[in-house]
């Protein structure tokens, strides 16, 4: 009876735990198997432990340039549209201003659309343009859907922002520009960091946008996919492996310097 | 359609927006434009533009060696959806399911980190976030691995007789489960499963703990205090969590290309089959249009039915 009553009471503790797990097994799966070393060139089935694929990452021919292809579309995406969200973000939040409604409803929609329907019609753009499909192509759809995240997340930052702050600062006689940079960027830094990753993570792991859009330029999930029909390399779950290691580290450090922030006095 | 879908606080302007300018002046007045117009002219040119010209595309007839003329050519409209009104029907039910699987599995996840994770929050946190900075064409092909015929989930599932049920219902063939609807399902849930997780946690974390013990108080059973103060409190989240996870899985073709077969397969593939390899771009362009209709009239519809207009 205790047994069934702690069972009831714990019920959403059980549950919600399962559900990390299912969230987390492909991610378990994908480490293990980055040690096995496959009979074929499928990389599907528990064959013996081995270290080679982990001594020797950049192995598997074009894996590593699509790598680097990624992270430089993505490290350009990311400014991008960091910029250009930010400003519209500022613009939202501190102005009135007319059209302010269509402009909302302007940022909102590339959320709000399927990525097949974007990146369909991004080709249309390009092939009536008659442009080269290739890193441009990619680099410009990736700024474009990366965009509205930027937005809402240094809109969520800057609309919490206590505009009194700032009209200190003019009170103690700083310019405008002082402003902005001692005072007013300090504070939205969090949304605009926010943004920033989160733009990183969506452009690096595109795939439905890109793959409409890059000709015969291959990104890194572009590699993947092109591998799960020819033969998947164990190098592929290295990397998966590496990468999720990575954001944890990177998360979690975030996290750990926003609480110590948060400590001092305010 | 003024504040966003995941964004924490309600569209709550400070009292005074705009910082008093010191001397007001006409250039001042310019600022919010030049502000936008980068961005608000990347989104014209790159999006809605775009927009217009798949619409155009759409009515185009002609082929690609003599070129495509606008000739208000409707009927690519009709003949795209008599021949893919299956692929259509399926992502409907494919996307409705994986929502409902999203809501059933992620609402006590977000339940336990917003209430239940005390000092863990922080790590359960990461662990959601985390697989959004990994591949997810890798974590979706190791599905391939984990549904593998005669793994071990499908020989549990099996010896259960739990895909004697998913047969029946016609959502598996037999012993496997790869290659079948469910695969499919299962990808999709497990894909945009945190689009579901985060805006429900963020709606959850925001109701004071306090009610919880008020309703204690007036002794309400525990479901009775998830029924009536929990839940109505959380729907802002779990309205957008619906749409956060419908909308793009209505779209994807990834999860029915890679754990599918030719019987899965969605409006997605279809799309991307016309337009990257039969490069037949009218009816590309007329399925791509339909889909966006059909997924902004079922997400009106069911905006004005939850009853949070104000939420997009």
């Amino acid at each position: 009876m205790a047994f069934v009553r702690w069972l009831r009471r714990n019920l959403v503790v059980i549950a919600g735990l399962c559900t990390l797990a299912y969230l987390l097994l492909p991610n378990i799966v994908v480490t293990v198997f980055s040690f096995n070393k496959p009979k074929g060139r499928f990389n599907y089935s528990w064959q013996e432990f081995s270290l080679d694929a982990w001594k020797d990452p950049c192995g598997v021919a074009d894996m590593c340039g699509s790598l680097s292809l990624s992270l430089q579309i993505a490290t350009w995406a990311t400014i991008g549209a960091t910029v250009l969200g930010t400003m519209i973000a500022f613009a939202l939040v501190r102005y009135r201003f007319r059209a302010r409604g269509a402009v909302n409803s302007l940022i909102f929609l590339p959320m709000a659309m399927p990525e097949v329907v974007m990146a369909a019609s991004l080709l249309t753009l390009f092939l009536n343009m008659g442009a080269q499909l290739g890193f441009w192509t990619v680099l410009i759809a990736h700024i474009m859907f990366c965009l509205s995240f930027v937005v809402t997340a240094v809109k969520a930052r800057v609309m919490s922002m206590d505009p009194r702050l700032e009209q200190a600062a003019q009170d103690l006689y700083a310019g405008p520009v002082q402003t902005f940079l001692r005072v007013t960027l300090p504070i939205a830094a969090p949304g605009i960091a926010a943004g920033a990753l989160l733009a990183f993570a969506l452009s690096f792991d595109d795939f439905i946008i890109t793959n409409f859009n890059a000709g015969s330029t291959v990104t890194f999930p572009m590699f993947v996919w092109g591998s799960a029909q020819r033969g998947t390399p164990v190098q592929i779950n290295v990397i998966g492996t590496a990468m999720f290691l990575v954001a944890v580290l990177l998360v979690l450090a975030g996290m750990l310097i926003g609480k110590r922030r948060n400590k001092q006095p305010k | 359609m003024t504040t966003t879908l995941t964004e924490a606080p309600p569209a709550k302007d400070p009292e005074d927006p705009a910082p008093a300018p010191r001397k007001p002046r006409k250039r001042g007045r310019l600022v919010p434009y030049w502000l936008l117009l980068p961005g608000l002219l990347w989104l014209v040119v790159f999006f809605a533009l775009p927009l217009v010209y798949q619409a155009s595309t759409s009515v185009q007839t002609g082929s690609l060696e003599e070129g495509f003329k606008v000739t208000w050519h409707f009927a690519t409209y009709w003949d795209a959806l008599t021949d893919y009104w299956p692929q259509f029907l399926r992502s409907v039910l494919y996307a409705g399911a994986a929502t409902v699987l999203c809501l059933l599995l992620g609402y006590p996840l977000a339940y336990l980190i917003a209430f239940r994770a005390g000092r863990w929050r922080g790590i359960i946190l990461v662990l959601v976030i985390a697989p959004f900075f990994t591949s997810f064409l890798i974590r979706t092909l190791a599905w391939k691995t984990i549904l593998a015929d005669g793994g071990p989930v499908v020989g549990a599932l099996n010896s259960l007789h739990v895909l004697d049920v998913t047969s029946w219902l016609g959502v598996t063939a037999g012993d496997r489960v790869l290659a079948t609807p469910l695969a499919v399902i299962c990808g999709l849930t497990y894909n945009f499963l945190p689009f579901m997780i985060l805006p429900l946690y963020t709606s959850l974390e925001r109701i004071d703990g306090r009610l919880h013990e008020a309703a204690g108080d007036l002794y309400a059973k525990p479901s009775t205090t998830f029924r009536k103060v929990t839940l109505p409190l959380s729907m802002p989240g779990v309205v957008s969590g619906t749409l956060l996870t419908f909308i793009p899985a209505a779209g994807d073709y990834v999860n029915a290309d890679l754990l599918g077969s030719t019987d899965t397969r969605m409006v997605g593939n279809v799309i991307q089959t016309q337009f990257l390899r039969v490069l037949d771009y009218p009816t590309a362009a007329a399925l791509s249009f339909i889909l966006m209709a059909a997924i902004l009239f079922m997400v009106t519809f069911y905006i004005r039915k939850s009853g949070t207009e104000d939420l997009v």
